[in-house]
């Protein structure tokens, strides 16, 4: 049994200089066969072993990870939590996630730091005005809490803003969703790991796979860096590297692998207490609790595995800021990083069962995975637990895509894709 | 960054320059047969795409140049251009040879037809 993280036990530890704090999880080598498999140590990976173990009682599951778990996109990202997507389908993954982002930390028992200060979203076109209004009055209806603002309320929001009528870009509003907000996307990663492995799972790290194992059209196992390891069930939940796994199993996925870029710069005193995203001119920005500006804009177009991605994308990111935000054009960046998104046609996700029995997949969420981390993963065990899509993963079934039945969020996403 | 350098005009410039088409080599089923097209190759044809790491066919437009459409072969690992070559071309032989997937098939089927 685990030690629970709380007051008392940081004060027990302070006393003997924290030499004594147990590991976060177990090492474990990989047993010979696991009752379910999840391939990928993200967030989304971690999380489907999480409610696989506290909400279906399978304990006899394993996490593999190639690198370091949380090493991907879930330690890349920038970490906004937001719900307020177009489609029905989209806000009910969405806001289940945000909704249990809420609770996550006492759920984990992990201070995964969700910090709910407000996701502002600009209207600087008349079109995009519009879209968002017809995104918010979708919202509404959803019963999701978020209301279009003012560019005077925008000025309230964030003072540091330029909201000069004149500039090529002018705001003309902004959409709020105030029970948005940031998180630590470490911790997130970190805190499932944990509270997974204290339920039995074997998170394995530094273990590749290499291959699915089939008999007929089931699946029997994986052939990995670290041996065989047998599996009825295997979940694949690795983001930019799901068409090289599904490769392995034969089955094509309807996925592009793109760079997208993030950049941090050098801290500075609190200037901003939301999230900002101008998705006309490409930018969006929040300040981390140390004080550093998070950065986050658009893809490179072109196929990228490198995980570096071009100056272009991040001149074109930093310019839109900087005519958004005049206040920060002598900052210095101190980190700039890339991940490998996975794209999908309409810019949905895919949590599906496959045409091999006991083979699911869980990707497609391109540039705006984090948020959705704990709703994707609780959808998905109980996909992978009952051998059924759970009714909010249904539509993001892989048969969407011969049946033409897109859940379009490629403008609607209002995301820089 | 990329360096790009047109086939057609051989003006050479980064990919702010060049547009990205996308997956190259790919045959619209419903040209040969507009009748008798079933969903799943629609969706072959619309959605499904070959994300190799390592050797990738793709598209270009010379945007700032001579406005033709090309082909490329890249590396999606290292980023560089194997080879550049015409809209109705195939890849070099050698290159060819190293493609995998729907990729290998096409291009059999294409030779085939050549012969």
């Amino acid at each position: 049994m685990k030690s629970k993280y709380s007051i008392f036990s940081l004060a027990r530890n302070a006393k003997n200089y924290h030499k004594d704090w147990e590991k976060a999880w177990r090492s474990p080598a990989p047993k010979a066969e696991y009752d379910a498999v999840i391939v990928g140590g993200g967030g989304h990976g971690l999380a489907t072993a999480y409610y696989l173990a506290k909400n279906h009682g399978l304990t006899n599951i394993a996490v593999v990870e190639k690198g370091w778990i949380g090493g991907g996109n879930t330690g890349r990202n920038t970490t906004i939590i937001r719900s307020n997507y177009l489609q029905d389908s989209s806000i009910a993954i969405y806001e289940l996630a945000r909704s249990l982002y809420e609770g996550l930390s006492q759920d984990l028992n992990y201070n995964m730091m969700f910090s709910p200060r407000g996701v502002l979203m600009l209207c600087q076109t008349e079109h995009e005005f519009r879209a968002f209004k017809r995104t918010a009055h979708a919202n509404r209806l959803a019963g999701l809490d978020c209301r279009m603002v003012t560019p005077a309320e925008v000025k309230e929001i964030v003072p540091i803003i330029n909201t000069d009528p004149n500039c090529r870009y002018p705001i003309l509003g902004a959409y709020y969703q105030p029970r948005g907000g940031t998180g630590r996307h470490d911790a997130v990663a970190w805190g499932y790991a944990r509270a997974a492995d204290a339920l039995g799972v074997d998170i394995i790290q530094n273990c590749e796979v290499t291959g699915i194992t089939r008999e007929g059209g089931r699946v029997t196992g994986l052939s990995t860096t670290r041996g065989e390891i047998k599996s009825k069930k295997i979940g694949v939940v690795t983001a930019g590297n799901v068409s090289t796994i599904m490769d392995m199993a034969g089955v094509r996925m309807p996925i592009e692998s793109l760079c997208l870029q993030a950049l941090v710069s050098e801290p500075i005193k609190p200037v901003i207490d939301c999230v900002v995203m101008a998705n006309t001119v490409h930018g969006y920005m929040s300040q981390s609790d140390k004080g550093e500006l998070v950065i986050g804009g658009g893809t490179d177009p072109y196929n990228n595995y490198s995980q570096r991605g071009s100056f272009t994308a991040l001149e074109h990111t930093v310019t839109a800021l900087v005519e958004t935000f005049p206040i920060i054009s002598r900052l210095r960046m101190l980190r700039q990083w890339g991940g490998i998104v996975d794209m999908t046609g309409d810019r949905s996700p895919i949590l599906s069962k496959t045409e091999i029995e006991g083979l699911y997949v869980n990707c497609g969420w391109g540039t705006g995975g984090f948020k959705a981390i704990p709703g994707s993963g609780f959808v998905f065990a109980d996909t992978m637990a009952n051998d059924r899509p759970h009714k909010i993963a249904e539509p993001f079934g892989l048969n969407r895509f011969a049946e033409g039945r897109l859940i379009d969020e490629s403008v609607a996403a209002a995301v820089a894709h | 960054m990329l360096v790009v350098t047109c086939p057609i005009c051989n003006a050479s410039g980064d990919e702010t320059d060049f547009h990205y088409g996308g997956q190259a080599h790919v045959r619209r089923p419903a040209t040969a047969d507009p009748l008798n097209i079933t969903d799943e190759e629609q969706r072959d044809y619309l959605f499904i795409r070959h994300n190799p790491k390592g050797l990738h066919f793709e598209r270009w437009r010379c945007d700032r140049g001579c406005g033709k459409w090309f082909h490329a072969a890249r590396d999606t690992v290292t980023m560089e251009f194997k080879a550049t070559y015409g809209i109705t071309e195939l890849p070099p032989v050698e290159l060819m040879k190293e493609a995998k997937g729907p990729w290998a098939d096409y291009f059999k089927m294409r030779m085939k037809e050549k012969a």
